[in-house]
């Protein structure tokens, strides 16, 4: 059957078109036309062509090796704190009251660091940390640890990362507590039945089926990550020297410390694709799996 | 394998302060023989899954014991009864192939290598798993996991009873059929203890050779599919078991004789001790009531229609404001309004506040 064509539909987007041009498409073009230009200031710009992309994707110049280092801080960071958060808030999901009024209590407090405004979670842990006044600082340094995460690289990243797994684990617990309420009590008593032990029953029934959830916390903990500015630009600004410098506190110095934007804008467009790719894939894999059920129930 | 005995059995989901009328299974003593076949057949809500729990001890009884070979089990933990179940929606293991799930409940009980693969390969193969063993469990048709689940259930061949719960509620129609001779062929096979919980009265008369009916948390008659049909214990039984039910009329009963609506049908025993103030009523079968011409003699009723049933036809009538239904006879031209109604005096059965009472001979 033909479908009914009707054109006045496209004034029904119109809205949405505008508000993407203007929020979305014209910054971004103002962006990719920085990248390819060069500037002495007074307005004045000049044809580069790729040469800021060369710059940037060749490790042996100045920009290339401070892009691919804090590339690789961003990664390392995000691979921590994956490898931290997901196994902690499945653990946490776990342990959680299933009814009664504890689930009430346990959500408030899960809660709460998901409802702090980002800077002000950067502001609590740079002054819980201060050797001099803050509580942990203070604690650590009397108990004979030489702590301070402005002059040491270990304790910075240390910092850094217990702030992060404070202030997203809840988010992963969540989704999780989520996915865990989904399964039908049939499966539990299943594994009773069978007799499964408890290791048995979050191998062969939990596990599988938060799957999904799973590659959704995951992705929106590597994305959050990988975009990381506020909180360790709050808490460490970038140091000791460029140990927790990640690739958005770089661009921040590049863009408005140093006002290249030639690099700034090269950079921004490369940091987005990476973004988007990673997104991307993960999209795929979500959307794959969710098809390989479908094409499940339907032969059911 | 094992005799299962209940002793005032019963559960509350409001706890053991709740008045009795709310429990949900009413003290119940019975007692399952090792090796037979049950069928628990009620209506939605009767509490036959609740008992069904009970015995697997996934509900821990308000009051009461449970023993398994006369050993009391009351406060053990399912996985420590060695109990077999099968629910009403497939339960598979996603990560695992169909072989694995089969295997679990074995693996999990640390039985040897050897002797799993043996008996999952037996298992498969009663029920025609055998292509699949190697497949993601995951893949299947629906009707093929609750296979795997009724195999899961089948696998042990030590536990004390293999537990179903409405298991073919998701299985297609004619895939209904073979599945049901498949658990009755199996039975015979593996000599186990098999209560099977349904509220499909066919699911249950082929199933079983005891149908334990019950009604609103009692269990009101546990019998033979004959001893059902033919002996209700309760006005519910005779009712819920046939199709068409039991006929069940208000009658006053005195000695050999029923009176309904002053016209007097002649009783095969004799009441004379019936319980003062009970609601009396006698039950008879649609099988075993004729319509004929009305004649002075028959109890007259009115007729509101004809249902052929293929095999027989049965009149729906009115005997004064109680709907009734009755054989017609083959052959029988049936009039237009009016008919008489001619009781096998041998099967007509009272009832006192809906339960059976025995005449004396």
């Amino acid at each position: 059957m033909d479908k009914t064509v009707n054109q006045k539909a496209w004034l029904l987007v119109l809205p949405v078109f505008l508000i993407v041009a203007f929020s979305a498409i014209l910054p971004l073009m103002t962006v990719v036309n920085y990248s390819v230009q060069d500037t002495f200031g007074n307005n004045q710009f000049f044809w580069n062509g790729l040469g800021w992309f060369k710059e940037l994707l060749d490790p042996s110049t100045d920009l290339g090796s401070r892009f691919f280092a804090s590339l690789w801080r961003n990664l390392l960071f995000s691979g921590i704190i994956l490898a931290i958060e997901v196994p902690l808030g499945i653990v946490v999901a776990l342990s959680m009251p299933r009814q009664g009024w504890g689930v009430a209590a346990c959500l408030v407090i899960l809660a709460l660091p998901l409802l702090i405004p980002w800077n002000v979670v950067g502001t609590i842990w740079q002054i819980f940390g201060r050797p001099d006044i803050g509580l942990l600082g203070y604690v650590l340094n009397h108990m004979g640890f030489d702590y301070n995460y402005v002059s040491n690289d270990f304790d910075a990243w240390a910092t850094v990362v217990v702030m992060d797994v404070w202030h997203w684990t809840s988010l992963v617990t969540l989704l999780c507590y989520a996915g865990l309420k989904s399964i039908p009590d049939a499966y539990y008593q299943a594994a009773q039945i069978d007799g499964a032990s408890r290791w048995a029953v979050f191998k062969a029934i939990q596990l599988p089926k938060l799957h999904r959830v799973l590659l959704i916390a995951v992705l929106l903990r590597f994305m959050d990550s990988f975009m990381i500015y506020t909180e360790p630009f709050v808490v460490t600004g970038g140091g000791p020297g460029n140990s927790t410098t990640f690739i958005s506190i770089e661009l921040v110095k590049i863009a408005l410390g140093q006002f290249d934007l030639g690099k700034a804008a090269a950079l921004s467009l490369v940091y987005n694709l990476i973004i988007i790719i990673v997104c991307w894939v993960f999209y795929t894999v979500m959307t794959n799996a969710g098809a390989d059920r479908q094409a499940n129930k339907g032969v059911a | 394998m094992a005799r299962i005995d209940l002793v005032d059995l019963a559960h509350s989901y409001g706890g053991p302060a709740a008045p009795e009328d709310s429990f949900a299974l009413k003290p119940v003593s019975m007692t399952w023989r090792q090796g037979g076949a049950y069928a628990l057949l009620g209506p939605s809500g009767c509490g036959k899954t609740t008992l069904l729990n009970l015995i697997s001890g996934i509900v821990a009884p308000t009051t009461g014991k449970i023993l398994f070979d006369g050993v009391d089990v009351t406060s053990l933990t399912t996985r420590e009864r060695n109990i077999a179940q099968v629910f009403q929606f497939p339960v598979i293991y996603d990560t695992m192939t169909v072989g694995q799930n089969l295997a679990f409940p074995l693996k999990n009980r640390g039985v040897p290598r050897a002797q799993i693969d043996a008996r999952v390969a037996e298992i498969a193969g009663l029920l025609d798993l055998e292509p699949y063993l190697r497949r993601k469990a995951t893949r299947l048709t629906a009707d093929a996991k609750q296979k795997i689940s009724l195999g899961r259930g089948l696998v042990r061949s030590d536990v004390a009873a293999v537990l179903f719960d409405e298991p073919l509620t998701v299985i297609d129609p004619h895939l209904k059929w073979e599945l049901r001779s498949k658990l009755k062929a199996l039975h015979r096979a593996l000599d186990l203890t098999m209560i099977y919980v349904t509220h499909d009265q066919t699911e249950a008369l082929t199933f079983a050779e005891t149908v334990v009916v019950m009604h609103d948390g009692r269990v009101v008659q546990a019998g033979t599919p004959e001893e059902l049909f033919d002996k209700p214990m309760h006005t519910f039984v005779g009712y819920f078991i046939g199709s068409p039910g039991m006929n069940i009329m208000p009658a006053e009963v005195k000695g050999r004789e029923a009176r309904i609506n002053g016209h007097v049908i002649a009783l095969n025993r004799s009441y004379d001790s019936l319980p003062v103030g009970a609601k009396i009523e006698i039950g008879v079968r649609p099988e075993f009531v004729n319509v004929a011409m009305p004649a002075p003699g028959l109890l007259s009723a009115q007729i509101d229609r004809i249902d052929d049933l293929g095999r027989a036809r049965f009149a729906r009538l009115r005997v004064g404001d109680v709907k009734f239904a009755a054989r017609v006879p083959v052959g029988f031209a049936v009039p237009a309004d009016q008919v008489g109604l001619i009781f096998d005096t041998s099967h007509v059965h009272v009832y006192a506040d809906s339960h059976l009472v025995e005449g004396a001979p």
